[in-house]
């Protein structure tokens, strides 16, 4: 559906504009881009973004399959390895920490007028990534294919029918929220 | 679109609204005391410093459905900043840079992601401006609790928090939105674990930050 659109890269430009200021709206209203909601949730005091997160996924998993499984839209998977994904991933988190926002909250602190963000995050998460792409042959080579579980979703990982997996999901998350907030949290 | 499609997709909406309303009952508390909150401030709910998680949260699962139907695209945002450092060497290297075996996947260009992430800035940035609460800060409050209000260890931190975010996002092929939001609702077996390891990544170390070091 829609491939023509898809392939019109100008208007695609613009509409990845404004589909951004309304993904840095929600997240800035919701409280995601305060460096202090981050560190509560990794102190866990705070449950904000947990609940922005998990909600985000709840109603985006229930239309996106609903989609999906009428051929209107393709899935986006990305390929994943213990020794891509995990190890990544505890890097990842342990700067999530120290700079106390990720990517994409990251920008949406630079408009919140957060100068740490700025001066320090932006500039860091740059020469990173430069950094990365430099070490990338070796670093692939060496890690990226160990483990490797590639493109899979948990429903083609279990053979079963993806809404077995979506409407318990959606039950726990539910029960968790509501667990959270009986507890104030 | 045909009509078969339109009566399904509206069948959807009817579906979100009743998960909607289920759960804004459970959460009606919550809610009544933000309608409260507005009448006293008096201003309209828009407009409100903050909105319920909950609320923001739906709102980023709709236009994530948006963004899959409209633009065949995922929400992410690390991919921005290696496409930048791209960019940014190519203008010292030129064609040098454009050959690395990385840059070769991820071309250091404009993109779709890489406005979507500029506009996040412009988003968030209407979001504080419109309640009246944008103000400059340099320190944030949990950090000067902790480590007091020099800036330059801020920034160093953040500095060097921001490399480890940069260097782990490749690493780990996503960030908190592509993997954490995008990645999850698909299901995808990379982004559960991704995520996973990105909060015990980021619990651990906040710990030992603020429990052992401060």
């Amino acid at each position: 559906m829609f491939n023509q659109l898809h392939n019109k890269r100008s208007l695609q430009l613009v509409m990845g504009l404004l589909m951004g200021i309304i993904f840095g709206f929600l997240l800035q209203k919701g409280g995601a881009t305060s460096y202090d909601v981050i560190i509560g949730q990794l102190l866990l005091y705070d449950w904000t973004v947990f609940k922005i997160m998990m909600s985000a996924v709840l109603v985006g998993m229930v239309g996106i399959y609903f989609m999906h499984q009428r051929n209107m839209i393709e899935l986006h998977i990305k390929s994943g390895s213990i020794g891509s994904t995990l190890i990544g991933g505890l890097i990842f988190g342990a700067g999530f920490a120290i700079l106390g926002y990720c990517p994409g909250t990251l920008a949406g602190a630079c408009g919140d007028g957060a100068l740490d963000a700025i001066l320090g995050g932006i500039p860091g998460v740059i020469i990173g990534s430069g950094i990365f792409a430099t070490l990338y042959p070796g670093i692939k080579k060496h890690f990226f294919f160990k483990g490797e579980f590639g493109k899979k979703t948990f429903p083609e990982l279990f053979g079963i029918n993806p809404w077995l997996i979506i409407v318990p999901l959606c039950i726990v998350m539910l029960v968790i929220f509501l667990i959270l907030e009986t507890n104030g949290l | 679109m045909s009509s078969k499609h339109k009566q399904q997709i509206g069948w959807l909406i009817l579906v979100i609204l009743g998960l909607f309303a289920a759960s804004s009952s459970v959460f009606g508390e919550e809610l009544s005391e933000q309608i409260m909150e507005t009448e006293e401030a008096a201003s309209s709910w828009f407009l409100r410093a903050r909105w319920s998680p909950y609320i923001a949260g739906i709102g980023i699962g709709f236009l994530s459905w948006l963004t899959f139907l409209l633009s065949n695209h995922p929400l992410g945002c690390s991919t921005a900043y290696v496409r930048t450092s791209g960019m940014i060497e190519q203008s010292f290297k030129g064609k040098e840079t454009t050959q690395k075996p990385y840059y070769r996947e991820f071309a250091p260009k404009i993109d779709w992601e890489w406005m979507l992430v500029v506009g996040v800035v412009i988003g968030a940035f209407m979001a504080t401006f419109s309640s009246g609460d944008f103000s400059w800060t340099l320190i944030p409050s949990r950090w000067s609790m902790a480590f007091g209000d020099a800036a330059i260890p801020r920034i160093i931190a953040a500095l060097f928090g921001g490399v480890l975010i940069g260097f782990g996002s490749r690493w780990t092929q996503g960030c908190t939105s592509g993997h954490g939001i995008s990645g999850t609702l698909q299901l995808a077996v990379s982004s559960w674990l991704a995520v996973v390891c990105f909060f015990i990544g980021g619990i651990i170390t906040a710990m030992i930050i603020f429990k052992v070091l401060a």
